[in-house]
């Protein structure tokens, strides 16, 4: 037998499955319960609930122990596995109103209904390496919990007892004065496509657009939301509301349809963006909003996804973070990480093409210049 | 078709029933139109994008129990790629597998036709990167998809037009843009210009799979396709004259260029491994006879 490159395919794959699991575990230390990481890694797990499109906190953290912390490997096979599910139906519409609040907050007005609700943040921690947790131990862990649950319960923390509060919206009172632009109406009518369902095509419609963002990655989002506020763009956003909370999902009850049934609560974080006015319909100028939903506790992607939902609707496509194809063709985890990674397959006869057009491509340089 | 549960807790060839039902839909009408981009909901599966999804997808809306598969990556069956397709589907489907292009009912392939002819009872399925032939000269779907619609395919005739004048000659390697059926201007997939004629009034169902671009399209049997060309600037396949075969001789396929790693030296080798053994068997079988 001849030289043949990258050869053995099924006995390769299986040893560097194999190394894979040799090298998570060859340190020796105990190994880590996915109960942990769903405990412990919670924005981690959030994080890929969101990306892998699936809200399951198990399979999550899961994944996250499978991938050794890749957070986008971990959504690829929380999004391969989603794949295998059915679909069995869909939700009602869910208003974040009711949203059991954990934390909540607005920028543009320091006086909110309700108040401003810091809940559990580290925006204003000092990000000092803390090498007391290096030595955390259940002693401290019982310690921490005895002196907080009970002040918890008191209402002194924060609310963070059994019940949480819920909220009028910030939007809704600018809304109420007629400063906020008024909900499209086509837009309301529009039936909701499924993305998982109904191929995006574009001009795509709002709710489209909202599922790409919803599903993206993080950093994609943040990367181009980014380049707006920077400069390549002109929304100005000022953050109306920011809340994490946890929302109740009803469904019709498949037997009864008259009667909704609550099949559960799953914890969300919504951003609201107020931006640059614009003249509505009757030529009244009315700020403009942005709007920004994902799964879990993922403060940066709901305003990312503000940010890009506003500036995509300005109509001109001069900035890459206005450009609707640009945005939802390249913001998603999954597909990116994919082709990106696909560069490692063999591209032997693609490459022995080019080489062959190259060769000629010289060979007509050379003569050309030889019969000058 | 037949529920069977190989890998347990999956549904036989991994898809659920609805979406393979809305996958051969779309293929219907892919083939319908020839050379026409689908757009269809692409699902996510246990191979990255860009790894051959799309025409996984295919292939697993496709697929019975009866079928025989062949799965190929740059014409070889035993390069990673293809063995990791291959256990994904034999595991979820458990049908039988072959290496012989003649035995094969469905062929999933990357970056290559396979050199023996195929014939009516064959599907090829090839995995598609870049569905879009006019991406090369336009970035925005919205424009590609007007400009099909008008069948306005004037840009690219420039850029090619422009390759000339730049380097005397049209610098397109593989995926050779192609006109089907006098309508589409169509991307073969990165298959090597080798293959593109092989695509014209051919006996055999070519469909076009590209998973994370979410578009099918197809070029049914008996179909046109010419690779664009001017006259005076005719299309040209890979220039494989006074090289053959290192291992079995032939001078009539496609092939990999090989450098030696101790003297350096270069050889030519088949890139459809399963045709090149086959070929050396023949032989062998051959020279026992004689």
């Amino acid at each position: 037998m001849g030289y043949v490159p990258i050869k053995g395919g099924k006995a390769a794959i299986e040893a560097a499955e194999e190394l894979v699991r040799y090298f998570r575990l060859r340190g020796g230390s105990a190994p880590l319960e996915v109960k942990q990481i769903q405990d412990q890694m919670r924005l981690a797990v959030d994080r890929v609930m969101g990306e892998g499109s699936l809200y399951a906190p198990f399979h999550a953290a899961l994944a996250l122990k499978q991938a050794e912390g890749d957070t986008i490997e971990a959504s690829f096979l929380l999004r391969a596995y989603r794949s295998t599910l059915p679909r069995i139906g869909y939700s009602l519409v869910a208003d974040t109103r009711e949203m059991a609040v954990i934390r909540r907050i607005s920028a543009a007005f320091k006086d909110i209904p309700g108040g401003q609700i810091l809940g559990p943040t580290r925006d204003y921690s000092l990000r000092l390496l803390d090498f007391q947790l290096a030595e955390e131990s259940l002693t401290h862990i019982r310690e921490f919990m005895g002196k907080f649950i009970p002040g918890a319960i008191r209402g002194e923390k924060g609310g963070m007892g059994d019940v949480l509060p819920s909220f009028p919206k910030v939007v809704d009172m600018l809304r109420a004065e007629g400063l906020l632009e008024t909900p499209n109406k086509t837009e309301e009518a529009e039936e909701i496509i499924d993305i998982t369902r109904q191929p995006l095509t574009f001009p795509a419609p709002r709710a489209a657009r909202m599922q790409v963002m919803a599903r993206g990655e993080t950093g994609g989002l943040m990367a181009l939301a980014y380049s707006s506020m920077r400069g390549y763009g002109n929304i100005h956003p000022t953050l109306g509301e920011l809340r994490v909370g946890y929302v109740p999902l009803r469904v019709h009850h498949r037997t009864r349809p008259d009667e909704v049934v609550t099949v559960g609560r799953v914890l969300v974080t919504e951003a609201e963006v107020i931006a640059r006015m614009d003249a509505g319909e009757d030529g009244i100028p009315r700020f403009t909003l942005g709007y920004g939903l994902c799964f879990g506790h993922n403060e940066i992607k709901a305003i990312s996804m503000a940010v890009l939902d506003r500036t995509m609707r300005t109509g001109s496509k001069e900035a890459p973070a206005e450009d609707e194809e640009f945005v939802l063709y390249h913001i998603d985890g999954i597909e990116a990480s994919g082709f990106t990674a696909h560069w490692k397959l063999p591209h032997y006869v693609t490459f022995q093409s080019v080489l062959d057009r190259l060769r000629r491509a010289q060979l007509v340089g050379r003569n050309e210049e030889g019969s000058q | 078709m037949r529920e069977k549960k190989v890998q347990s807790g999956y549904n036989f060839a991994f898809l659920d029933e609805q979406s393979k039902k809305e996958i051969r839909r779309r293929m219907l009408k892919a083939v319908a139109i020839p050379g026409y981009q689908v757009p269809f909901a692409s699902r996510e599966l246990p191979i990255a994008r860009g790894w051959g999804t799309g025409g996984l997808q295919l292939t697993m809306s496709l697929i019975g129990p009866e079928d025989i598969l062949k799965v190929i990556d740059q014409g070889s069956d035993d390069v990673v790629n293809a063995v990791n397709i291959r256990k994904l589907l034999v595991l979820t489907t458990g049908v039988r597998t072959t290496e012989d292009t003649r035995e094969a009912t469905l062929i999933q392939t990357r970056h290559r036709i396979p050199e023996e002819p195929l014939e009516d009872w064959q599907i090829l399925v090839f995995q598609v990167p870049y569905p879009e032939p006019l991406r090369r000269v336009e970035p925005s779907e919205v424009k590609t998809r007007e400009m099909h619609a008008e069948a306005d395919y004037s840009r690219l005739w420039v850029y090619l037009y422009e390759d000339i004048v730049r380097w005397g000659e049209i610098t397109i390697g593989a995926q050779y843009p192609v006109m089907v059926n006098g309508r589409y201007v169509m991307d073969p997939s990165p298959i090597p210009r080798w293959d593109v004629p092989r695509l014209n009034m051919a006996e055999t169902l070519y469909l076009f799979g590209a998973g994370r671009e979410k578009r099918i399209y197809a070029v049914p049997p008996h179909t046109r396709v010419e690779p664009l060309q001017f006259t005076d600037y005719p299309f040209r396949v890979e220039d494989f004259r006074c090289k053959q075969c290192a291992l079995c001789g032939s001078v009539d396929t496609y092939l990999d260029e090989i450098i030696d790693d101790t003297t350096g030296a270069r050889r030519y080798i088949c890139s459809d491994t399963a045709y090149c053994a086959k070929r050396r068997r023949l032989k062998e079988e051959a020279g026992e006879n004689a």
